[in-house]
């Protein structure tokens, strides 16, 4: 994949998007395309989370180990992000990305994503609102999910709901 | 070493100066013939008139006697110039091998001194003392007795001759001397005292300079510059204003001298004058009186000069003395060599007390024994006195009062060659030398020289013999560094095969052997010198190139191939197919090289890299414009530094507006861009495969019309040979680790160690490892390496008895735990083993704790007699 064609890509992906054309470029630039055969490990759970990967062709499967045991939590597919939280938290990355069949990704440096974030107020209310607005689809799946247990456990006490986040 | 400079220079050269002084008197009767000459030349060669005259029997005409006297003056000129040369060579040969030996002597009692005296003595001082002091004192040695001899015989020489001419002019030329004779001792007393402030000022401001240096992170972590300058300036200004004093007054003596020195003539014009007028002189005495005043001034000068060179000397000479005999110095006769036998029998130390300098008891009235072979924790907290106890135990430091004995034996008393040889000692800080790993941990077994190189040829055994000569009437060691000094049977190996093979052992026993290995990787060699090496490292190409071809390291090399364009090397690599060798084809200016402009030329790339300069440099513009210079995105990322971004707008905005007329540096600098990219790894997609096949060409057209004189600036890439231009990794690669693989590095890397550890290269390739430099003070290894190298180096030489003070304290808990193991382990060392540690837990693993609190002994025994019933709070483990 050439320079110009990680650019398109990341334009369409609204993390990036806010970001302005110039600080975008530099951010292709900086950014590498991995190849990965069948089950080929990108990243391992528990390093450090300092770059975000976002799949272009195949998918990539993402695991945790639980108890001695690889659970499997999301496969993801075309434009998906795969460690956005870690990199923006500086946490470890909580899971293991591994590739199923062939794989493709584009690799985004987190530092220099950060610092271009960093460096324009705009972007990074953008960015802000995006992570926002996912927040708070998570909350609202959530309140759903606890009002279908609370349904389905009568006994229990309601969950605190319209928490603000 | 003597007292006064006087008894040094009596002491070891005074047969020299007897030689010196033995010439100079031989060479007066030369100088007096030289000034009587002149007179008869002109007296009764030219003014008189009675010839022909016999002389010896012979008779001269007038002409053929003023030729012969004429000769004859020539002569005599000459064996003066040929005495003076002789005499101030043998005087300077003098002066520098005593120099030698007074450097020799001061280094030697560096050697000596009691190691808390350096809490004292700042490395600064010490260097100044033993470089810059003591070279006047060497220049002035060897003029000490010669100069006075010859400028004094001289003097008197000519002042004999001034009153044999005439009584009267000879008292005028030393009318005015006992003037001078009491003025200017006087004066130099004044002098003498500066000298002294400002010797001891100097040191002050060595001091300073070598603490800032060593210091030198915290002075850019506290923003402290400005402070060190200001104390720099202060001491440098105080040394400025004693210096000019200093001057001030030395010149005002040389005034007074010339001033009295031109006083002189006055007499002579007068009253030689006058004599002659009266005919109570001839006119002949009077020139030659005059000239030989000429020459008396000449000496006379010099010997004032000798004598403030002699005071200035004096008074160095009794200020270094002064510094380097501090008390308990170590007695020399303890470092001379001594057989070293295993020591044996119990460790006894009975009523240990130190002092420190300021009178404090930082160890008091320890006593404690343990057997030699058992392993002894020193338990106690911070200022409890266990790391001193250590360094006694080591005999880093002499009780005050007390003794420690081993066998029997009291340690301050046992030559070096047994405490250094069979005790082992690590602290926390290793120092290393700025050497070689393998030459650090080769240093415990270098104590004496054992062999002497055997010379290769008459030339070499000739030098050999020189420099030893040359040594010894120096009063140095007559050691040659260059000989063998590993005795090898002391440790129980046979020769240097066997040593690599424990060196390499103990590299693995202290978890250092991956770092040598990774390092060893990296390392170039020359396949002239290691042939074996090269060849087996192209087996393990071959090897490594068959096992690339599974299924699972599938795409993770580009291998280098001729035929094909490498999409993960740069255009110029690419185009060189090989590794500069030298300057000549330097990559990052490859485009510069007439050659290369030239097979450009040949392929028609040249206009095509522009184009792509042209295209590279308006993305890189693009991108980087927005960044302030200096951003660390520029070195990460962009292959135009800031400081050139401004230059490549103008070149872009100049070649879009007009191509053609665009000046040679525009178009150079656009030319130059193309050869820094990576295909795979940029991503422009500017290389496309028609560039590629042209490279390609450009490759073919490079290596076929290389000039000869250009062969050997390039190390082109083979696959059946050995690459010297490369790193040995790279030579067993052979190819470019592909971008874009994330786990490629990992794998390879683990590949690689499998294939050299298949082939049995490991060991050789960690013993290339060993040939890597540290550093001033181990400075490129990291703390931890460097402790692991000081337990390593501890090993080597098999102590009876090994103390670990904190020696593991920076390695990482694991590690530490893993060493804490093995070292335990007793059949492993066959030594034993002092450690000292704060944490009660792990001293239950020892044979015997000896328990320590605020420099006393409170308890000691086998461990179980002092198993603490209560947990104490563990402070850090050794």
């Amino acid at each position: 994949m050439q320079f110009a064609d990680t650019v398109a890509v990341l334009r369409c992906i609204p993390v990036f998007a806010p970001l302005d054309p110039p600080s975008l470029k530099l951010l292709a630039f900086s950014s590498s395309y991995l190849t990965l055969l069948d089950g080929e490990v990108l990243c391992r759970e528990g390093e450090p989370g300092d770059s975000v990967y976002i799949v272009q062709q195949g998918a990539l499967d993402v695991v945790v180990t639980h108890e001695g045991r690889e659970v499997l939590i999301a496969t993801l597919g075309q434009n998906d992000l795969f460690g956005e939280m870690a990199m923006i938290c500086n946490l470890p990355r909580s899971a293991t990305g591994r590739a199923r069949g062939p794989l493709q990704v584009i690799k985004i440096e987190g530092d220099v994503f950060l610092q271009l974030v960093t460096g324009n107020a705009d972007a990074a209310l953008g960015v802000m609102r995006v992570l926002s607005e996912r927040l708070m689809r998570l909350v609202v799946k959530y309140e759903q999910l606890q009002r279908s247990s609370d349904a389905a456990l009568p006994g229990r006490g309601a969950a605190p709901s319209g928490r603000e986040c | 070493m003597e007292d006064t400079l006087f008894k040094y220079i009596k002491r070891y050269s005074w047969k020299q100066q007897l030689l010196i002084t033995f010439l100079t008197v031989a060479y007066f009767p030369f100088l007096y013939a030289s000034l009587e000459l002149p007179k008869t030349i002109v007296n009764q060669a030219i003014a008189a008139r009675d010839f022909p005259r016999t002389v010896y029997g012979y008779s001269f005409e007038h002409v053929p006697y003023l030729m012969i006297l004429c000769g004859l003056f020539l002569l005599i000129v000459a064996a003066n110039g040929g005495f003076k040369y002789y005499i101030n060579v043998y005087k300077g040969q003098l002066g520098e091998r005593m120099l030698r030996r007074l450097r020799y002597q001061l280094f030697s009692h560096v050697l000596r001194f009691p190691v808390p005296h350096f809490r004292r003595t700042s490395q600064g001082e010490v260097i100044a003392m033993i470089t810059s002091e003591v070279e006047p004192i060497g220049g002035f040695i060897g003029d000490a007795l010669a100069q006075p001899m010859f400028m004094g015989g001289t003097l008197l020489t000519t002042l004999g001759f001034m009153f044999a001419q005439d009584i009267v002019l000879g008292l005028a030329a030393v009318s005015l001397y006992p003037l001078q004779i009491y003025l200017i001792p006087k004066l130099q007393k004044q002098v003498n005292a500066l000298a002294k402030q400002r010797v001891r000022t100097v040191r002050r401001l060595s001091e300073r300079i070598g603490e800032a240096v060593s210091a030198i992170e915290e002075v850019h972590t506290n923003d402290t510059s400005e402070h060190h300058r200001a104390e720099f300036a202060y001491w440098s200004g105080i040394i400025y204003g004693i210096r000019y004093k200093i001057y001030r007054k030395k010149f005002f003596v040389k005034f007074l001298n010339n001033f009295i020195a031109q006083l002189t003539p006055f007499f002579f014009y007068s009253i030689g004058g006058y004599l002659v007028i009266r005919g109570q002189l001839t006119f002949g005495a009077l020139v030659a009186v005059l000239s030989a005043y000429k020459d008396l001034s000449s000496p006379w000068k010099e010997l004032l000069d000798w004598y403030q060179q002699k005071e200035d000397a004096r008074v160095k000479y009794e200020q270094l003395v002064e510094q380097f005999r501090p008390a308990d110095m170590l007695d020399p006769q303890l470092q001379e060599p001594a057989a070293a036998d295993r020591l044996s029998g119990p460790v006894v130390v009975t009523n240990v007390s130190l002092q420190d300098e300021t009178g404090v008891r930082i160890v008091e009235s320890a006593t404690f024994r343990f057997e030699l072979g058992e392993r002894v924790a020193l338990l106690g907290g911070t200022g409890s006195g266990i790391d001193v106890m250590a360094k006694l135990l080591a005999r880093l430091l002499v009780p005050t009062s007390g003794t420690i004995c081993f066998g029997g034996d009291n340690a301050a008393q046992l030559p070096e060659a047994v405490c250094g040889q069979r005790l082992g000692y690590v602290g926390q800080h290793v120092a290393l030398l700025n050497a070689s790993i393998r030459d650090n941990l080769y240093y415990p077994l270098r104590n004496r020289e054992i062999a002497a190189i055997a010379p290769k040829d008459e030339a070499e055994e000739i030098d050999q013999r020189t420099s030893r000569l040359e040594a010894e009437v120096s009063g140095n060691t007559l050691s040659d560094l260059a000989g063998e000094w590993i005795d090898y049977g002391r440790i129980g190996l046979s020769g240097p095969e066997e040593l690599k093979a424990r060196a390499i052992d103990l590299l693995g026993f202290v978890e250092l052997e991956p770092d040598l290995f990774a390092l060893g990787l990296k390392r170039a060699i020359d396949p002239t010198e290691h042939p074996n090496l090269a060849a087996c490292i192209l087996e393990a190409r071959v090897v490594l190139r068959e096992r690339l071809t599974q299924p699972m390291y599938a795409g993770l090399v580009e291998i280098f191939d001729k035929a094909h364009y490498n999409r993960n090397m740069t255009v110029a690599e690419n185009l060189l197919f090989g590794l500069p060798v030298g300057a000549t084809f330097d990559l990052d200016r490859l485009g510069d090289h007439p050659y290369v402009q030239q097979v450009l030329d040949e392929v028609g790339l040249r206009g095509t890299f522009l184009e792509i300069g042209l295209h590279a440099a308006r993305v890189m513009v693009d991108l980087f414009k927005g960044l302030p210079p200096g951003h660390e995105f520029f070195e990460r990322f962009s292959f135009i530094s800031s400081e050139q971004l401004a230059d490549y707008e103008s070149a872009v905005r100049k070649a879009t507006a007009f191509r053609e007329d665009l000046d040679p540096a525009d178009r150079g600098l656009l030319e130059s861009l193309p050869f820094r990219l990576v295909a795979a790894r940029h991503r422009l997609g500017l290389i496309d495969q028609t560039v590629e096949g042209r490279i390609l060409e450009g490759r073919r057209a490079f290596a076929q019309g290389l000039p000869a004189e250009l062969h050997t600036a390039v190390a082109f890439f083979d696959p059946d040979a050995y690459n010297p231009a490369a790193s040995v990794q790279d030579n067993i690669l052979f190819g470019k680790l592909v971008y874009g693989r994330p786990q490629a590095q990992a794998e390879i890397s683990q590949l690689i160690a499998d294939v050299v550890g298949a082939l049995g290269l490991r060991a050789e390739i960690v013993d290339l490892g060993l040939d890597y430099e540290v550093g001033i003070g181990g400075s490129r290894l990291s703390v931890a390496q460097r402790q692991k190298l000081g337990i390593a180096r501890v090993l080597i030489k098999q102590p009876d008895l090994i103390i670990l003070d904190q020696a593991t304290s920076a390695l990482d808990g694991p590690t530490q735990q893993v060493l804490f193991d093995r070292l335990m382990m007793k059949e492993r060392s066959g030594s034993g083993l002092v450690w000292t540690t704060g944490d009660v837990g792990c001293a239950n693993r020892f044979d015997r704790v000896i328990r320590m609190e605020g420099g006393r002994v409170i308890r000691s025994g086998p461990v179980d007699a002092v198993a603490e019933p209560a947990a104490q709070p563990a402070a850090a483990s050794g």
